[in-house]
């Protein structure tokens, strides 16, 4: 394509729509419009100007306002979607059939379509991912397709236009002026803190410039974010686990190497409503009790680094912390968070060895349902065997005994017990309250006598390198939309033409009547032209029309 | 009169404020035959000098009350709620000095009462912080985000006054028929309201015993003879009104009662405005368009939401991941409260590019920005009294 010559003799850049020094309209539409369209300083955009290979129409697909806005309100749409039913992570089942089943049982068909359609698990599924990348591709695209000949158009922007492009600004004015009229006007413009150069016969005032990059610098923001969630799916960027521990354990930290954690004790505190407190008695009494405090009181050790692996004589206590919600525990860039806890946890189970028909007893034993022994040596050379160890028993599949997670909460033994009357050994299968013989009838059962409990805290472990990028994402997002939002671009362009009178046009990117109010002061003190606005009597006259044809 | 005591006097005083200030910026607007600023001058200064003594009271009421409680009160529906009023007027306020519009206070007014009605029908004695919410994120988070919804508020009013005057109520139309449910809405909060005061003030109570959704019995009080029961339910209290209809578990029967309730009380006011008047209430209102400047009007829209998007932004988006990555140890989780604070923020993204990209303004603006207070209300509502999610108090 041809540059574009003006009639000043500038050279435009093919696809330009107002002259970049004089501006005057240089193609026959925009010579017809009553207003220019200075959105983008009518500059050359590539997406307005090339349409031939597939990269052209890539490029032009996505600097497509209507485009970024047909995304945003997909995403918007899809979004919302996944709040009709909880999300799979919030759902109490942990397996995929469980949870399909879940949302069968307790949504029934409702629950089954929302299922299969994926929508249990929506801001996962490639689909909406793939939305947000494409938001992502649009933020670049549109935004390097406006900004690149803004830039340029605004810097090289010249004092004096051409005529016809003043009188195509939506506030104009015309009419007499004198010898001092430029010279007020610039006075008056400078004490409002505009910008004013002058040029022979004319003057440019201009404020607030920078408020046109806002937009591309909240794009720049938005885009170093979703780059910083991007890198979260990096192995050693991000560190999510759940650690249980219980009261007076040592555990190793998961995905922390080198660190050990033990727990003092776990802490839940509810509102008393007496003393300080008196003023929530009404509340406390109409929902109950109300939870004050959750805490975990631990130690955590390190392990040297020329320590043996597994070697925990050696190591070093770095710091006693008390873990609260809203109070994480940091160190080293990790963080440990209060998010769960289960209260009077099964700590220990003990049983009589005893003959049924006797009542006799061969000793006593108490497992450790954390850790239990294979082999308890009772009384006269009597054994106790654990074949088989199911912390939460769920019932059989296939005649085994199966369990659903490792935590005490209904513990299974599967036992094989030795005694001088019974030297072969029985087996037997103890559950709470039940016991199964599945090789029949035995002499001796395992008499329950009595458990300990203790509290065990759920704690999250997270390490998350990805923040600082987020937070610098953000304040940049921030940044720009305070600057684009919270100021305006304005502009006036005055000129003293051959035979003295004044010609004014101003313009702004927002905020008109803020504008206006600029122009009265400056038009009192200049003694300049009433001004009118092009819009408003534009609209007036269509009003007028369309009230004589009905 | 203790610290309470005086806090809620003051929330009184606020309300009465603003009822009283309602009418006299309608007779301001209705008063002003010439349609000149001047014209409407004096009674609107009377009115926005009541208005502001109600939000100095409001203020007061939000100050003793976190003197008394000892945390911001912001903390469940009630409190909330209110302050979403306050801060609606606050909003009105600012673009009240900027503009000098009268007729905005008519609208917004009104609107600020029901909400502020719509709070007091939550218990509202004070409570205490459950652990998630001990800490100073609780105070920079909510109030933030109830500032920017206050001021994204006003647009909708601007635009709901910009649609009162533009849409023709002699033809029938899509717009004509939208402009009166916007209305009719309206007047399903107040039924809601009367409701509620009706049953409260007549100590209505009956206790059910019910099964829940995982299987387990639990108990319910209706404060509203039960239309709908809860799933297995039976009656505990003696005479109770037995439910006409049993709903599955998920469906939480005693909110659907109260729903069905507001809707029947809300139509038949509805109705009987429309049988007394003879017209539609966008029909009665329209006279005091009469003298609006559309342009103003829109300018008032957009002004709005380019005040409050970036404040919204910053409190419903960037201090809520702040803080939720400090309680729940991860800065989203696509909790249903989160997805809808990213679904109001894309709408304004949305409403803010057709604007400057593609020249929506007037007409097309008005409805966006009304839409836009719809998601703002949608969240605070259904979003805390039907999606569960960690966010639902109260």
């Amino acid at each position: 394509m041809d540059k574009l010559i003006c009639k000043c003799g500038h050279e435009n850049p093919p696809g330009t729509v107002l002259c970049e020094s004089c501006g005057r309209p240089l193609n026959e539409q925009e010579q017809n419009k009553q207003l220019a369209d200075m959105r983008y300083e009518g500059t050359a955009r590539r997406s307005q100007t090339y349409n031939k290979s597939i990269i052209d129409k890539i490029w032009n697909f996505f600097s497509s306002v209507k485009v970024g806005v047909g995304i945003i309100v997909v995403l918007l749409i899809a979004a919302a979607l996944g709040t009709i039913l909880p999300q799979k992570q919030y759902v109490p089942a942990t397996t995929e059939a469980d949870i399909e089943a879940y949302y069968t049982d307790i949504y029934g068909s409702v629950g089954t379509v929302y299922h299969a359609l994926g929508f249990h698990d929506l801001y996962n599924s490639f689909w909406f991912i793939g939305l947000v990348g494409m938001l992502a591709i649009s933020l670049i695209i549109a935004s390097l397709d406006r900004f690149v000949p803004l830039y340029k158009s605004l810097k090289n922007q010249r004092v004096l236009r051409h005529s016809s492009f003043m009188r195509k600004q939506r506030i104009l004015a015309e009419g007499p002026g004198d010898a001092e009229t430029l010279k007020k006007a610039e006075e008056k413009l400078t004490d409002l803190k505009y910008k004013v150069s002058t040029d022979k016969n004319g003057l440019l005032a201009e404020k607030g410039r920078f408020s046109r990059w806002g937009p591309y610098v909240n794009h720049i923001g938005l885009i170093i974010f979703l780059f910083g969630v991007m890198l979260r799916m990096m192995p050693g960027f991000y560190v999510d686990e759940t650690l249980w521990i219980r009261e007076g354990e040592t555990r190793a930290i998961p995905d922390a190497p080198g660190y050990v954690l033990e727990s003092k004790g776990f802490t839940l505190e509810t509102y008393t409503g007496e003393g300080e407190e008196e003023k929530f008695g009404e509340a406390i009494d109409r929902v109950g009790t109300v939870a004050k405090n959750y805490q975990t009181d631990v130690v955590l050790y390190k392990i040297p680094e020329d320590a043996l692996p597994g070697d925990t004589d050696e190591m070093e206590k770095v710091e006693e912390h008390a873990i609260r919600v809203n109070q994480p525990f940091k160190f080293d860039g990790y963080a440990l968070y209060q998010m769960d806890f289960q209260q009077d946890e099964l700590k220990t189970m003990s049983f009589a060895l005893q003959n049924k028909e006797t009542g006799e007893s061969r000793g006593e034993l108490t497992i450790d349902l954390v850790n239990p022994e294979t082999n308890y040596e009772l009384e006269d050379g009597s054994v106790v065997e654990l074949l088989g160890y199911y912390p939460d028993f769920s019932g059989f599949e296939n005649g085994e005994p199966q369990t659903a997670t490792p935590l005490p909460k209904n513990p299974g033994f599967l036992v094989k017990m030795t005694t001088p009357d019974t030297p072969d050994g029985e087996t037997s299968f103890i559950t709470i309250q039940n016991t199964v013989e599945p090789l029949g009838d035995n002499d001796y059962k395992l008499a329950f006598q009595g458990v300990e409990t203790r509290d065990a805290s759920g704690l999250t472990v997270r390490k998350d390198r990805t923040l600082p990028i987020l937070g610098l994402g953000g304040l940049i997002f921030m940044i720009g939309v305070a600057q684009g939002m919270y100021f305006n671009h304005r502009r006036f362009w005055i000129q003293q033409q051959a035979d003295g009178s004044i010609l004014l046009a101003g313009h702004t990117n927002k905020n008109w009547f803020g504008l206006k109010k600029d122009l009265d002061q400056v038009t009192e003190h200049a003694s300049l032209p009433a001004y009118r606005d092009q819009q408003e009597d534009m609209e007036a006259q269509e009003k007028r029309e369309g009230e004589q044809l009905t | 009169m203790t610290l309470a005591d005086i806090s809620s006097n003051l929330l009184y005083v606020a309300f009465i404020a603003y009822l009283i200030a309602t009418f006299v910026f309608g007779g301001a607007v209705k008063g002003n035959k010439k349609g000149t600023y001047r014209s409407e001058e004096r009674w609107g200064k009377v009115a926005i000098t009541i208005t502001v003594i109600g939000f100095l009271a409001q203020l007061g009421y939000f100050i003793t009350r976190w003197m008394v409680t000892g945390h911001a009160p912001i903390s469940n529906m009630f409190e909330f709620t209110t302050a979403f009023g306050m801060t609606l007027v606050g909003g009105f306020i600012i673009l009240y000095a900027l503009y000098k519009t009268a007729v905005l206070g008519m609208i917004v007014l009104p609107i600020a009462l029901l909400i502020i009605a719509y709070a007091s029908m939550f218990p509202s004695e004070v409570s205490p912080l459950i652990p998630a919410l001990q800490t100073n994120w609780l105070a920079i988070h909510v109030i933030t985000v109830v500032i920017a919804e206050g001021i994204l508020a006003i647009s909708a009013a601007a635009g709901l006054i910009y649609l009162l005057k533009v849409v023709d109520q002699k033809k029938k139309s899509k717009q004509r028929f939208w402009l009166e449910a916007i209305m009719y809405s309206l007047v399903l909060v107040l039924g809601f309201v009367v409701t509620s005061t009706f049953f409260t003030l007549t100590n209505y109570e009956a206790d059910f015993a019910y099964v829940n959704k995982d299987g387990q019995p639990s108990e319910i009080t209706y404060n509203m003879p039960a239309i709908f029961g809860m799933n297995e339910f039976e009656p505990m209290t003696d005479g109770a009104f037995t439910p006409l209809l049993e709903m599955p578990p998920i469906v939480h029967a005693g909110k659907l009662t109260t729903v069905l309730w507001s809707v029947v009380v809300g139509t038949v006011l509805y109705a009987l405005i429309r049988l007394i008047f003879r017209k539609r209430i966008s029909e009665m209102l329209q006279p005091f368009t009469k003298n609006v400047n559309l342009q103003l009007m829109d300018e008032i829209n957009y002004r709005s939401i380019i005040i409050g998007f970036p404040i919204f932004s910053l409190g419903a988006l960037i201090f809520a991941m702040i803080w939720a990555q400090i309680a729940w140890s991860r800065f989203w989780g696509w909790d249903p409260k989160e997805v809808w604070a990213l679904v109001t923020f894309l709408f304004y993204a949305a409403y803010l590019h057709l604007r400057l990209g593609r020249g929506w303004a007037g007409e097309k603006s008005a409805w966006l920005a009304v839409i836009g207070f719809v998601i703002i209300m949608f969240n605070l509502v259904a979003v805390n009294l039907i999606i569960a999610g960690l966010h639902s108090y109260a």
